[in-house]
């Protein structure tokens, strides 16, 4: 059987559920006899080398460089998997959205931050080097931006559930995870 | 405390008693205007309760203001028919006259200004009220004069040029309302014969008037299609000291107005009904729940008990029968509601009753087991009473042999729209919808929205159709759309109506309607894919399979059923989107506010910076 593609991005997430990818421990070996991976952190590839079957999206997007790599995810790979809850929902990130009621929700977001007299920031600097990639108005899930074809559900989910959910994807099959893989209660 | 003396004197005419918060509320609130925190304070300690609850019930109700208010407070009709009959310009005409925006009041402290759902003058829209007061077939011309005069009289009862027909015209009345009865039938607006039903009753044991009734095979008007004989079985059959019949005059569905012909013309007939029926279970209390809207016809209405209690047909001992050595003894009160769609559900009406916020209880226990005060309880509505006293009168065999097998008897409808001949008419059941169009004058029609915006909007194909319980049942409004209309536009105020009238209690119901609209706001911008249309419909599934009451189960009802019957509207604003970009979200917008915070622009979205 011909190897899977693979990508994986962690966008507006915490790298957890890439963490949690590699705690498949010695099943890695198993894994790559199954798939090969394209652009991924665990490779430290940064362009995709060509089309790939399936892309995981770890985070969901908060600036403008996670809008912009999710679409490239979603043009290069055919199946794109939301991994994790900030991909899914937002996750933590999201807790920003709940200034709603605020003419300028981001202002008020950034002063929070970085103004409040709890930090060390005696000069009330905002970071704003040209380099960082502007901030969106509020935090998106990744199917508020793309069509996503799979959501695999945890914070992390663990890695019993990506490697089942990644098993039935290179065998083309949706991935159906047992109850009790998707409980977190 | 300035009116320390009045809020006692109000509330002690309510034997201080919570349970008559609304009745305590509506009093004060026609002294002072509104209901400030220190009234509510003082209204807490004086009825025992907290000062929590009574905010709560006040803040419930559209018609109970927490502001100052004017001394004429307006509150126009901005439902669909109304819109399409030109309510926006004579909301403009207020504006630009007052000088104020909806939800203000102006300087003087003359005028305020509210929009509010139906209003049920659907039939002479654009229609508003200024506090008790109707005023019909609004233009920005009319509209304009009105204000004149009141500022210049500052009496409402000289706004009334000319009376409307019938009792509209009576002194306690004295209305520009016009009853719009284009269609008399046999049961109802025929001529009848007042008290020969109940009198005919009186002469039969209870159990006899409720067979006769379930013989005639009469089904509740209220839309739901129950057995009424049914729910007094089950009143008459629970062991209590007390039983309560409720009328449910909160007609509040977009579109309907049959009530308040009926209340107007009718209304003997509706209280000789639910005297019978109190008969007939055992009774001895009964409440009219009549919705704030129609207050204009509460002295009229409480005129006709009176005249009824010196009739010696309401109050104690009413009909003593010395040889089985029983008494039956019926009366019954008028409780006003304050503004509230979802109070005409049972349940929310009985808490409404009860003093409380409006919101609904669990069923069961139903009603007829144990409704208002925990008692067991009948209620149904205005048509429903008024045809009882008929089929007592004249027997279950002639009422049977009007109508359809399933469905017997007439049925009410309430036609408005795009017509030349909006107003009540009464058809034997199962008349075919293209026959109530044609007698109507519907003008080139294309949706009917059947039993107003919990119903169903139905098109062409289903025009022969009956309607009757068996086929296409109605509550009674008929609103007739042209092919001119947006069917889309008219689905998304309906879902505009459900979320202002939700009583937010259920997550369902209080959130689910939201993103129903949100989601059908996005097809209208023509942002929408095929993906959408499931979304829609799976979401307005589990809004309907697990909302608690009988708002949630139909609010999705106007987005459902045009994708149904007009799945052609909606194909044409589709588009796919073959990038997997989803059209809804927009990278300019989102990073707006960036731009400005961090003052630069965007290397990778801004296009003349390099980006895509």
């Amino acid at each position: 059987m011909k190897k899977k593609r693979i990508a994986t991005t962690s966008l507006a997430g915490c790298f957890g559920c890439h963490m949690s990818l590699l705690d498949i421990d010695e099943r890695i070996f198993d894994l790559l006899e199954l798939v090969e991976f394209d652009r991924s952190p665990l490779n430290d590839l940064k362009k995709f080398t060509r089309r790939c079957d399936i892309g995981l999206i770890e985070g969901g997007c908060c600036n403008e460089e996670n809008v912009h790599v999710l679409r490239e995810f979603r043009q290069n790979c055919d199946i794109l998997v939301a991994v994790g809850q900030c991909a899914m929902m937002g996750g933590l990130p999201v807790m920003r959205n709940a200034i709603m009621h605020s003419d300028d929700p981001l202002r008020e977001c950034l002063d929070e931050a970085f103004c409040t007299p709890k930090v060390l920031n005696p000069e009330n600097q905002i970071p704003n080097d040209p380099a960082l990639p502007l901030l969106l108005d509020k935090v998106y899930t990744c199917v508020d931006v793309v069509k996503i074809d799979y959501q695999i559900p945890g914070c992390p989910p663990s890695g019993e559930t990506i490697w089942r959910a990644l098993n039935a994807l290179v065998k083309n099959e949706a991935p159906a995870l047992e109850y009790d893989l998707i409980k977190y209660d | 405390m300035e009116h320390r003396k009045l809020i006692e004197t109000s509330c002690s005419h309510f034997n201080n008693d919570p349970r008559r918060m609304l009745d305590i509320l509506w009093q004060i609130q026609n002294s002072l205007g509104w209901i400030s925190p220190d009234t509510m304070e003082l209204i807490a300690q004086l009825t025992n309760t907290y000062r929590v609850e009574v905010e709560g019930v006040v803040t419930f109700y559209a018609f109970f203001m927490s502001k100052p208010q004017g001394q004429f407070v307006i509150h126009l009709c901005e439902d669909i028919i109304d819109r399409y009959a030109g309510m926006l310009p004579v909301q403009n005409a207020f504006e630009q006259i007052l000088g104020i925006k909806v939800g203000e009041t102006t300087k003087d402290g003359l005028f305020s200004l509210h929009l509010t759902s139906c209003i049920g003058m659907s039939d002479q829209a654009p229609a508003a009220l200024i506090n008790d007061m109707v005023v019909t077939n609004l233009s920005p011309n009319k509209t304009k004069i009105l204000i004149r005069t009141l500022k210049k009289t500052r009496n409402l009862a000289s706004l009334v040029k000319t009376f409307g027909d019938g009792n509209n015209s009576h002194e306690l009345i004295k209305s520009m309302v016009n009853n719009n009865i284009l269609l008399k039938g046999d049961v109802l607006l025929g001529d009848i014969n007042i008290n020969a039903g109940l009198n005919k009753a009186f002469s039969l044991p209870p159990e006899e008037v409720i067979a006769t009734v379930q013989a005639s095979n009469f089904k509740g008007r209220g839309g739901a299609g129950y057995s009424s004989a049914k729910k007094w079985l089950a009143a008459a059959a629970t062991q209590a000291d007390k039983r309560f019949v409720i009328c449910n005059a909160d007609e509040g569905e977009p579109g309907t107005f049959k009530d308040r012909v009926l209340l107007t013309e009718r209304a003997e007939l509706l209280f000789e009904g639910m005297t019978t029926v109190a008969y007939a279970i055992g009774s001895q209390h009964g409440i009219l729940y009549l919705r704030a809207e129609y207050r204009y016809l509460l002295p009229y209405l409480e005129s006709l008990l009176t005249k009824r209690r010196n009739e010696g047909l309401l109050g104690t001992d009413i009909l003593v029968d010395e040889t089985e050595n029983t008494r039956f003894s019926f009366d019954i009160r008028i409780q006003l509601g304050a503004g509230a769609y979802i109070c005409g559900e049972e349940t929310s009406l009985i808490s409404s009753c009860e003093g409380k916020r409006g919101e609904p209880k669990n069923k069961p226990p139903f009603p007829a087991v144990s409704g208002y005060l925990g008692y067991p309880t009948v209620v149904n509505n205005v048509e429903t009473f008024c045809n009882i006293p008929r089929i007592v009168d004249k027997g279950a065999e002639w009422f049977t042999s009007i109508g359809t097998p399933e469905s017997s008897g007439t049925k009410l409808l309430s036609v408005c729209g795009d017509c030349t001949r909006p107003g009540i008419y009464e058809f034997p059941m199962g008349i075919t919808l293209g026959e109530v169009l044609s007698l109507a004058g519907a003008k080139d029609p294309e949706a009917i929205q059947i039993g107003g915006a919990s119903g169903v909007m139905v098109g062409r194909a289903d025009f022969e159709r009956q309607l009757c319980f068996e086929d296409l049942p109605t509550a009674g409004a008929i609103m007739i759309f042209s092919s001119q209309r947006n069917i889309l536009e008219i689905a998304d105020y309906f879902m505009h109506f459900f979320i202002e009238e939700s009583c937010g209690y259920c997550t369902p119901c209080r959130v689910g309607n939201v993103f129903l609209k949100q989601g059908l706001e996005k097809i209208m911008a023509g942002k929408g894919e095929t993906s959408d249309l499931k979304y829609l419909q799976d979401l307005g599934k589990t809004i309907i399979q697990t909302s608690r009451c009988g708002l949630g189960h139909s609010s999705p009802k106007p987005i459902l059923s045009t994708m149904k019957n007009f799945p052609l509207v909606y194909a044409a604003l589709l588009k796919e989107h073959p990038d997997g970009r989803q059209a809804g979200f927009n990278i300019q917008h989102a990073l707006d506010e960036s731009r400005i915070i961090a003052k630069r622009r965007s290397i990778v979205f801004d296009p003349d910076l390099g980006g895509d």
